[in-house]
C-alpha cells in the first residue's frame, strides 16, 4: 500500500509542476504589462523600467518561474495589488468560507444523488426510475447560477424566509456553524448541490444496474438471502465508486464556485476571484487559481488511494 | 520423401468434401451503412426527436433574428421599463432599460448559441487531431501530448474558463478562446482512448499488411470508426458549453453591453428581481431549455449509436 | 476463375523449388516490462532465439500452449512488430532490404487472424475490405471490386447476397471466408494463419479448413499455420514445430512428431488431448500446472520444472535443437548423444 501512494505521489508530481506552471504563465497572458494595472498612466520610462527591475520582469521567463516557484514553496503567492495584504491571507480566509459551502453541497447532493440513483437502479424502467432520470438531467443541464436566482426570487423575494446573500447577518466574511448562520448557507448549498447530485444519481443508477445483474446477486437471492441483505451487498460493491465519484464532485464544487458565489455575495475563493478579475488584481487571480487547482490535484490523488484501499478488485501495482 | 507436395491428410472425423454452400437461407436483405441504422433509430426515440426540434427551432429563430424580432432589441424606454409579461405592447415584457424581452431574447440566442456552440466545434477539431495523432502514432509523442492534456485536466473545467479568461480580459473572442482550451483536452482524451482501442483492432494490422500508407489507414480504416464516439462526446459537452459561455458573460467576462446576449441579459436584470421576478428569470429559463434539449438529443445519439452485432 | 488461378506470376519465384520460401534465423523478440516502483527493467522473453524454414508449397505448423510465443512469431515475419534480433529471408532475400523492400514482400505475403470480427472494419461493406489492399497498390475501384466479387465466390459466399453486407451481419465462419478472400486478394506465396480457425464452431471448423487445402492446391500456395489444437495442424500439416516459452523445442514431418513425438513437452502435450479411443490411451503424465514466467525462464532445459524425464543436467545445460533423424529435429538432452543424461543414446561415431 504505501509503495502504491508512493508511486502515485510520483505520477503527480509531473501534473502538479504542469499546474504551476499554466499558472505562472496565466499572469503573461494578460494583455500588456503585468505592471501595467499597478503604475500610473503617466509613468514614465525609467519608473517603469525600474519596476520592472524590482519586480523582476526583466529576467527571462524560465528564471522568473523558478525564482516564483520558490517563493510558492515558501507559502510566499505575493502582494495583492488591490487592498496590500499577502495573497495567502486573502486566499486563505476565503478557501475555507468556500469548503464549508461544498462540502455542505456535496453532501445534500450526495444524500439526495444516492437515494435517487438506488431507487432508479432498483426499480429500472419503473416511473421512479424514469423520474429519477429527470432529476439528473435537470441537474446537469440547469444553469445553476441562474437556478440561485430563481430560488432567492421565490425564498428571499416572494416567501422571505431566507436571506439572499452575505454568510451571515454581521455581514462579516466568516461563517460559524450556529442557527443565524445556518440561514444564510442553505440557498447557496442547494443550488450548488444540485449539479453533483445530477452526476451521483446518474452514475449510482449504472452502478446498482450493473450490480444486480451480475451473477453473485442471483447466487445470493437463490441460497434464501433477504432482500435487505442483498441491498447491503450492493451497497458495499458500489461504496468504493460512489465515494470517489463525492469526492471528485466535491473537487470541481470547490473549483466551480464562482458563479453561485457570485450570485449569493458568498465571501469565498469564487467572490474573491471575481473581484481579483475586475480589479485586475493579478497577483491575487494567480494564488487564488494556483491554490484551488492543487487542492483538486490533492483531492484527485486522495480519492485514488482511498478507492484503491476500499476496493479489493483494484490492484495496488 | 517431398516435403514441398502436400501429403493427404490423415483421416480426421470431419464432414469434408467439397467446399459447402452456405448453411443459413436467409433472405437477402439490402443493408445500410452504420449511420442509416443510427438515424432510423433517432427517429424513432421520440425524446431525442422533440429536443431536436426545439434545438431546430431556436437556432432558425436566433439565425433569423434581425429580421422577425417584433421590436428594436436595442431601443429602451425610459418610461416603460420592466413590463410584466403579458403587456400589450411588449409580449415578453421589458427590461430594466424598457428594451423589448421578446426581441432581445430572440438576438441574444444569436450570440448565446455562436459562443456556446463554435468553442465545442473549434475543440473537436483541435481535439480530435490531436487525439488521434497520439492514440495512432503511440509511444513519446503519446505520453507528451497526453501528459500535457493530464495538466489541463487538473483543472476542474469552470475554474479554467474563468482563470483563463479572467487573464486574457473580456471579449467575445477571448471567451470562444478559453472555452475551447476548456474542451480540447477533454476531446483529445477520449479520441486517444477511442482511437488506441481501434488501433489495436486486427484490421488495421490488416491493412498495414495490404503496404497502405500511415495516412491512408487513418482515412479509410481509422477515422470512421473513431468519430462516430468523438462527435457524440462532443455533443454532450455543448449543453456544458453553452452554461459556461453564458455564466462568463454572467460575470462580465464574455459579451459586453449593449449586445444581447442571455448571460448578460440575466446579470442586468438581477436587480428587477423583486421587481419583476418573472422577466428577470427569462433568459436563464433560456439557457436551460437549449442546455436540456442538448443533453437530451445527445443522450438519444449515444443510445442509439450502440448498435454492435 | 481463371484470371485468379492464372494470376500467379511463376517469375516471382527466384531461388527454384529447392530455396525454403521463409527462412526464419535466430528469431528474438524482448517486451519491455516495468516491475514495482524503482522501475526495474524486466523484459518478456515472447520470442528467444527461434529457427525454421517453410519450404515451398508446403504447410508448417506451429503448436503450442496459449503464451509460448507463437502468434508472436507471426507477426514478427509479417513485420508487424519489429524483431529486436536475428534475420528473416523470404525467398532466398532478407525482408526489407534493398532487393525486397517491405512493402514488397507484404504484397506476397498474407495473414488471417483468429478474431474474424476485429479483422473486419465494422464500416465496412466485405467486398470494400477484401478490394482495400488491390485499390492499394494500384488496382482501379472497379476492377478491385470485381475481384473481391469473384473471391468470395470462389472462398463460398454468394457476391449477389453478401457483396454489400457488413461484418455483423455475417456468421464467424463467414467473416472467415471473407478474411480469406482478403488474404488472397493481393495474390501472395505464404499466407500466415494465426490461429485461423479456433474461434470456430467445430462443424464450420472443417468446413473451413476443406476450403484452405482447397485454396492452396488451387492458387498454389504455402501455409504457415499456426494452433494450439493438435487434431487440426495433424490434419493440415506437412510440417509441424513445437514452441515451449519462446523457443522451438521439436520440429519435424507431422506425421512423425505427432505420432511418435521425441520431446517430452509435446508428448504430453499429445497425452493431454482427449482420445477417442481406448486402446490408444497414453501413460504419459499429462502436463502439470502452468508455463513458468517467461520473464524469468528457468536455467537450463526451460521445460525441466514440468518435465518427467528431468535429471541433474537439464538444470544447467541448455539443449541445442539437433537432428534424431535428417529431417526431425529435438532440443532434448535425454535425446542428445553424450549430453549425461542418464536416457541419452550412445554416441555414434560416424553419422
Amino acid at each position: 500500500m504505501l509503495s502504491f501512494i508512493l508511486q502515485r505521489l510520483l505520477t503527480v508530481t509531473p501534473v502538479a509542476i504542469g499546474v504551476s506552471i499554466v499558472c505562472f504563465l496565466l499572469v503573461h497572458l494578460a494583455p500588456g504589462d503585468p505592471l501595467s494595472a499597478i503604475l500610473p498612466v503617466d509613468a514614465t520610462q525609467e519608473t517603469i523600467d525600474a519596476m520592472r527591475t524590482a519586480y523582476g520582469y526583466d529576467k527571462p521567463l524560465p528564471v522568473q518561474y523558478v525564482l516564483w516557484l520558490w517563493h510558492v514553496l515558501h507559502g510566499d503567492l505575493g502582494i495583492s495589488i488591490a487592498t496590500g495584504r499577502p495573497v495567502v491571507q486573502e486566499v486563505g480566509r476565503a478557501v475555507v468560507n468556500s469548503l464549508i459551502l461544498a462540502f455542505v453541497a456535496t453532501l445534500i447532493g450526495f444524500t439526495f444523488g444516492t437515494f435517487f440513483g438506488f431507487v432508479a437502479g432498483y426499480f429500472r424502467n419503473s416511473v421512479l426510475d424514469r423520474a429519477a432520470s429527470a432529476i439528473s438531467v435537470f441537474g446537469v443541464s440547469v444553469p445553476h447560477y441562474w437556478l440561485g436566482m430563481v430560488l432567492v426570487i421565490v425564498f428571499s423575494a416572494q416567501l422571505g424566509w431566507l436571506p439572499p446573500t452575505g454568510a451571515g447577518p454581521d455581514g462579516s466574511g466568516n461563517w460559524r456553524p450556529d442557527l443565524d448562520h445556518l440561514r444564510y448557507i442553505i440557498l447557496p448549498a442547494v443550488t450548488m448541490s444540485v449539479i453533483p447530485m445530477g452526476v451521483i444519481a446518474r452514475t449510482i443508477r449504472a452502478l446498482v444496474g450493473d450490480i444486480l445483474a451480475q451473477d453473485f446477486v442471483g447466487a445470493l437471492r437463490a441460497k434464501g438471502m433477504s432482500e435487505f441483505g442483498v441491498f447491503k451487498h450492493v451497497v458495499k460493491n458500489a461504496a468504493p465508486t460512489a465515494l470517489a465519484i463525492m469526492g471528485l464532485q466535491l473537487g470541481y464544487l470547490l473549483g466551480g464556485s464562482i458563479l453561485i458565489e457570485t450570485v449569493f455575495a458568498w465571501p469565498g475563493t469564487g467572490f474573491l476571484l471575481n473581484a481579483a478579475i475586475f480589479q485586475r488584481d493579478l497577483p491575487l487571480l494567480q494564488g487564488s487559481i494556483l491554490v484551488l487547482a492543487m487542492f483538486f490535484v490533492a483531492l484527485n490523488l486522495i480519492v485514488d488511494v482511498v478507492q484503491t484501499a476500499l476496493d479489493p478488485r483494484i490492484e495496488r501495482g | 520423401m517431398s516435403l514441398a507436395s502436400p501429403t493427404a491428410p490423415p483421416v480426421l472425423d470431419i464432414a469434408g468434401g467439397a467446399t459447402p454452400a452456405l448453411a443459413t437461407p436467409d433472405a437477402f436483405v439490402p443493408s445500410r451503412g452504420f449511420w442509416g441504422q443510427v438515424g432510423s433509430k433517432l427517429l424513432r426515440d421520440p425524446v431525442a426527436m422533440i429536443a431536436a426540434c426545439v434545438i431546430l427551432t431556436i437556432v432558425l429563430v436566433a439565425v433569423f433574428s434581425p429580421w422577425i424580432t417584433p421590436m428594436d432589441p436595442y431601443r429602451g424606454s425610459m418610461l416603460r421599463r420592466l413590463r410584466p409579461i403579458g403587456d400589450s405592447t411588449y409580449l415578453l415584457g421589458s427590461d430594466e432599460l424598457g428594451r423589448d424581452m421578446l426581441s432581445r431574447l430572440m438576438l441574444g440566442g444569436r450570440l448565446s448559441l455562436f459562443i456556446g456552440v463554435t468553442p465545442v466545434i473549434l475543440a473537436f477539431v483541435i481535439g480530435s487531431g490531436i487525439g488521434i495523432l497520439a492514440g495512432y502514432v503511440g509511444g513519446w509523442l503519446n505520453t507528451v501530448l497526453m501528459r500535457t492534456v493530464d495538466v489541463f485536466f487538473a483543472f476542474p473545467s469552470v475554474l479554467l474558463a474563468i482563470a483563463l479568461s479572467g487573464a486574457l480580459g473580456a471579449g467575445i473572442f477571448n471567451s470562444i478562446v478559453s472555452l475551447t482550451c476548456v474542451f480540447v483536452p477533454q476531446i483529445a482524451r477520449v479520441a486517444e482512448s477511442v482511437t488506441t482501442q481501434i488501433r489495436s483492432r486486427d484490421y488495421v494490422d490488416a491493412a498495414r499488411l495490404s503496404g497502405a500508407s500511415t495516412f491512408t489507414i487513418l482515412r479509410v480504416q481509422v477515422l470512421g470508426n473513431v468519430l462516430g464516439p468523438i462527435f457524440v462526446y462532443a455533443t454532450s459537452l455543448i449543453s456544458v458549453s453553452m452554461i459556461l459561455a453564458s455564466g462568463l458573460s454572467f460575470l462580465g467576462l464574455g459579451v459586453k453591453p449593449p449586445e444581447p446576449e442571455w448571460g448578460l441579459m440575466l446579470n442586468t436584470l438581477r436587480t428587477a428581481i423583486y421587481v419583476n421576478p418573472l422577466v428577470a428569470a427569462l433568459p436563464g429559463l433560456a439557457i436551460f431549455i437549449v442546455s436540456i434539449s442538448f443533453n437530451l438529443f445527445s443522450d438519444g445519439l449515444r443510445s442509439a449509436m450502440e448498435v454492435k452485432a | 476463375m481463371s484470371t485468379l488461378t492464372g494470376a500467379v506470376p511463376t517469375d516471382r519465384d527466384r531461388g527454384g523449388p529447392g530455396q525454403p520460401l521463409l527462412t526464419v534465423e535466430g528469431l528474438v523478440k524482448h517486451f519491455p516490462v516495468k516491475k514495482g516502483l524503482g522501475g526495474k527493467k524486466a523484459v518478456v522473453r515472447a520470442v528467444d532465439g527461434v529457427d525454421f524454414g517453410i519450404l515451398k508449397g508446403e504447410t508448417l505448423g506451429i503448436v503450442g500452449e496459449s503464451g509460448c510465443g507463437k502468434s508472436t512469431t507471426a507477426r514478427l515475419i509479417m513485420g508487424l512488430i519489429a524483431h529486436d534480433k536475428g534475420d528473416l529471408l523470404f525467398d532466398g532475400e532478407r525482408i526489407g532490404s534493398r532487393a525486397l523492400p517491405l512493402r514488397e514482400f507484404r504484397a506476397q505475403t498474407q495473414m488471417v487472424f483468429q478474431d474474424s470480427y476485429s479483422s473486419l472494419n465494422p464500416r465496412m461493406t466485405i467486398e470494400g475490405s477484401i478490394a482495400f489492399g488491390p485499390q492499394v497498390h494500384g488496382v482501379p475501384k472497379r476492377q478491385a471490386i470485381e475481384r473481391a466479387r469473384s473471391l468470395l465466390a470462389r472462398v463460398g459466399l454468394e457476391p449477389a447476397r453478401f457483396a454489400a453486407r457488413y461484418p455483423h451481419e455475417l456468421s464467424g465462419g463467414q467473416r472467415q471466408r471473407v478474411n480469406i478472400a482478403r488474404a488472397l486478394a493481393l495474390e501472395p506465396r505464404l499466407v500466415v494463419l494465426d490461429e485461423a480457425v479456433s474461434a470456430l464452431d467445430k462443424s464450420v471448423e472443417a468446413q473451413v479448413l476443406n476450403l484452405l487445402m482447397d485454396l492452396k492446391q488451387e492458387f498454389n500456395l504455402t501455409y504457415l499455420f499456426i494452433s494450439h489444437d493438435l487434431n487440426v495442424v495433424r490434419f493440415i500439416c506437412d510440417r509441424v514445430a513445437v514452441m515451449y516459452l519462446g523457443q522451438v523445442v521439436e520440429i519435424g514431418p507431422a506425421d512423425t512428431v505427432l505420432a511418435n513425438p521425441a520431446h517430452p513437452y509435446t508428448a504430453a502435450l499429445l497425452s493431454s488431448m482427449p482420445s477417442m479411443d481406448p486402446d490408444a490411451r497414453t501413460q504419459v503424465a499429462p502436463l502439470a500446472g502452468d508455463p513458468p514466467n517467461p520473464i524469468d525462464p528457468p536455467p537450463g532445459c526451460r521445460f525441466h520444472p514440468r518435465c518427467t524425464l528431468v535429471e541433474e543436467v537439464c538444470r544447467s545445460v541448455v539443449p541445442p535443437l539437433d537432428p534424431v533423424d535428417p529431417l526431425h529435429r529435438v532440443a532434448c538432452l535425454a535425446r542428445q548423444p553424450g549430453s549425461g543424461h542418464s536416457l541419452a543414446p550412445m554416441m555414434t561415431v560416424a553419422a
